[in-house]
């Protein structure tokens, strides 16, 4: 699996004047445009918009992710209220193990497979009403007040990271809304990062699970996951497709 | 060129109103169908997260590309100049609108949202092309309608032929687009070609004639007017080539995809051991929408009799949903593959073949939007002059004797 970690700065800087562009045309009823840039390490001050200086992204390292170990997935759910109906084809996943084994060595690997909040994320390109986004700081998520339900992101997404409402829901969280016919996945724990605390699979595992999961900025050379990617080899899966997904994998 | 009559269809037999009936219980059953799809949400129908796209689909896709397909023979008339077809025009622009609107109302109803749909209206995101192709369909029907006007109106047919000129061009972009739908998915491996835009534009064609043929000679024989086998023949030669056209497409989307070593999985599923999909693509599409079509209408004892138009269309319309089915269906049911090379599982049904069996709901709301174009096409014909009087080899054929 070959590796990509640069990006285009032409492009960078193209979607950078487009934002700024947006951010001038929408100032007049939004505030505090400037402190968005201002600290690019640290999570955004409550009610500021996400910065692009910061890109958030995980590494998951599989030589410490344990084979029958799912607490990445049970804390998932229960952060984010997924409730399966019993019914595996249609309930919805954020977050999975996959187990991988190559046929021609015999040797396997388990790892968590979630939403890869690419740079150049398929579902966002294809969406007809712009539900699918990508927040400025990397974040992929979905509006949940404009997705129609045409599932088109689904057929896009190369990682089968996103699930569609197959059914009523109850008792959603408030942070983590969710509804009927609607397509939704991973938000990196996007609440949870807005308050300056780690997504709840990178807490579980570090609490309970192998310590597997890193979480940071990608964007900052000082971050702690910065020096390990540049340190250690990493790799993004479907690396080819040039995506550039914001969650790595060491040892994959 | 002779003359030509057009009139209105009487529409006040008993046959009439009993086919708007059946017709009009099929839409309202679809209805239904849908209502009880987003009541319950969809996990009432055999799609899943794997089969996103199920059923609902493949009508929706077939409809939508017979629908640009059935503008052709319009096409053929005033932007090709082929005199014997231009009386041909009219219904092929109703039938055009009548087919998109039918899909595009299938399309809808099986959103998670419908309800939803001033926001598809309202909110674009122009990298999409869904969106382009919600541009793409409207435009289509304005444009179409315009050109009918232009057609109908008699002052105004000397404007027909740029409008059609246009119509045609925006056809084969909107085929163009419907294709790239698939064309555009860069993961998943059972589409992922430029080829799926000029394959959707062949079955377009084909699609599109053969519900022509199926509807002229209803419509002919149901009102009693005289057709003679000149038109006939010419429309069932054309078939044949558009039929062959489609299967010179899909032998090179086969081949170029089994040229490549990392394709020959989804190849091995499509065409060998993908059970129902093989099944489908070979008897189906090959056998029943491709060759037995050709002999029909080119074997010469028999060729060009309206019998063998009759029963050729309705095998392409048969291989035709067949091919749809393959394409979105087959080409979901092959799982995606995150880790080249690797075996896979999980819980989330990563590495396996997904299994579908369409519900009833699903076909209940696919054949509405079959019997929404039916009732407009046949209400159309009842309130505007889409038919010629005749199309008796003498009325239409400068050269008859």
């Amino acid at each position: 699996m070959s590796d990509k970690s640069g990006f285009d700065p032409k492009r960078r800087s193209f979607l950078g004047a487009m934002a700024a562009a947006a951010g001038v045309t929408l100032a007049p009823g939004v505030i505090l445009y400037g402190i968005s840039r201002s600290s690019p390490a640290t999570a955004k001050a409550a009610g500021a918009e996400a910065s692009s200086a910061v890109r958030w992204g995980m590494l998951i390292d599989l030589g410490r992710c344990d084979n029958g170990c799912d607490d990445c997935v049970s804390a998932c759910a229960e952060e984010n209220g997924l409730r399966g109906f019993g019914r595996p084809e249609t309930d919805a996943q954020w977050i999975r193990k996959v187990e991988i084994k190559n046929p021609q060595t015999g040797n396997s690997k388990s790892l968590p497979v979630m939403c890869q909040h690419c740079e150049d994320p398929p579902c966002v390109d294809v969406c007809p009403t712009g539900a699918s986004f990508k927040r400025a700081d990397g974040i992929v998520l979905v509006n949940k007040h404009t997705c129609i339900g045409c599932r088109y992101c689904m057929m896009a997404c190369p990682y089968k990271a996103r699930s569609f409402v197959h059914e009523a829901l109850e008792d959603q969280k408030p942070h983590a809304p969710r509804g009927k016919g609607t397509v939704e996945s991973c938000t990196l724990c996007v609440h949870r990062i807005d308050d300056n605390r780690q997504p709840a699979c990178v807490e579980a595992c570090s609490d309970t699970g192998g310590g597997a999961m890193l979480f940071g900025d990608l964007n900052d050379p000082d971050s702690e996951i910065s020096r390990r990617v540049a340190k250690y080899a990493s790799q993004q899966i479907r690396a080819d497709l040039g995506l550039n997904p914001g969650i790595r994998y060491r040892n994959l | 060129m002779k003359q030509i009559t057009y009139s209105e269809l009487k529409g006040n037999s008993g046959a009439f109103y009993t086919l708007a009936a059946i017709l009009a219980v099929f839409m309202l059953s679809a209805l239904a169908c849908a209502f009880y799809m987003e009541h319950h949400g969809h996990h009432v129908t055999g799609m899943s997260n794997q089969i996103v796209w199920g059923t609902p689909h493949v009508f929706a896709i077939f409809l939508i590309v017979a629908a640009s397909g059935a503008l052709n023979v319009a096409s053929i008339g005033s932007v090709f100049g082929k005199p014997l077809y231009k009386p041909l025009g009219r219904l092929s622009g109703l039938l055009a609108i009548a087919l998109l609107v039918g899909g595009l109302v299938v399309l809808v109803l099986d959103l998670g949202r419908p309800d939803r749909l001033i926001v598809a209206m309202t909110h674009y995101n122009f990298k999409s092309i869904f969106a382009w192709n919600i541009f793409l369909y409207v435009g289509f029907m304005l444009i179409v309608a315009v050109y009918l006007w232009l057609q109908m109106e008699r002052r105004m047919n000397r404007h027909a032929k740029k409008a059609g000129l246009v119509a045609f061009v925006w056809r084969l972009v909107l085929t163009t687009g419907t294709g790239s739908i698939f064309g555009f998915l860069v993961a998943r491996e059972a589409y992922d070609s430029a080829i799926m835009a000029p394959l959707f534009v062949a079955m377009s064609f084909s699609f599109g004639l053969a519900v022509y043929i199926l509807i002229l000679l209803a419509a002919y024989r149901g009102s009693e007017r005289d057709i003679g086998d000149t038109v006939i023949r010419k429309l069932s030669r054309l078939l044949g080539v558009f039929v062959a056209a489609v299967l010179y497409f899909t032998a090179v989307q086969h081949l170029a995809s089994l040229y490549a070593a990392e394709h020959i999985g989804v190849e091995r599923f499509i065409l060998m051991d993908g059970g129902i999909y093989t099944l489908l693509f070979w008897l189906g599409q090959v056998v029943v929408g491709g060759i037995l079509p050709m002999i029909l209408v080119f074997r010469p004892p028999t060729a060009g009799s309206s019998r063998n138009a009759v029963l050729a269309s309705i095998l392409v319309i048969v291989g035709g949903f067949a091919q749809v089915y393959v394409i979105v269906i087959g080409g979901q049911a092959y799982p995606l593959d995150l880790f080249p090379g690797m075996e896979v599982s999980s819980s989330f049904q990563d590495g396996m073949i997904s299994g579908y069996a369409p519900s009833l709901p699903e076909i209940g709301l696919g054949l509405g939007g079959v019997a929404l174009a039916g009732l407009i096409v046949l209400f159309g014909l009842k309130l505007l002059r889409f038919l010629p009087v005749s199309l008796a080899n003498a009325a239409i054929d400068p050269h008859h004797k």
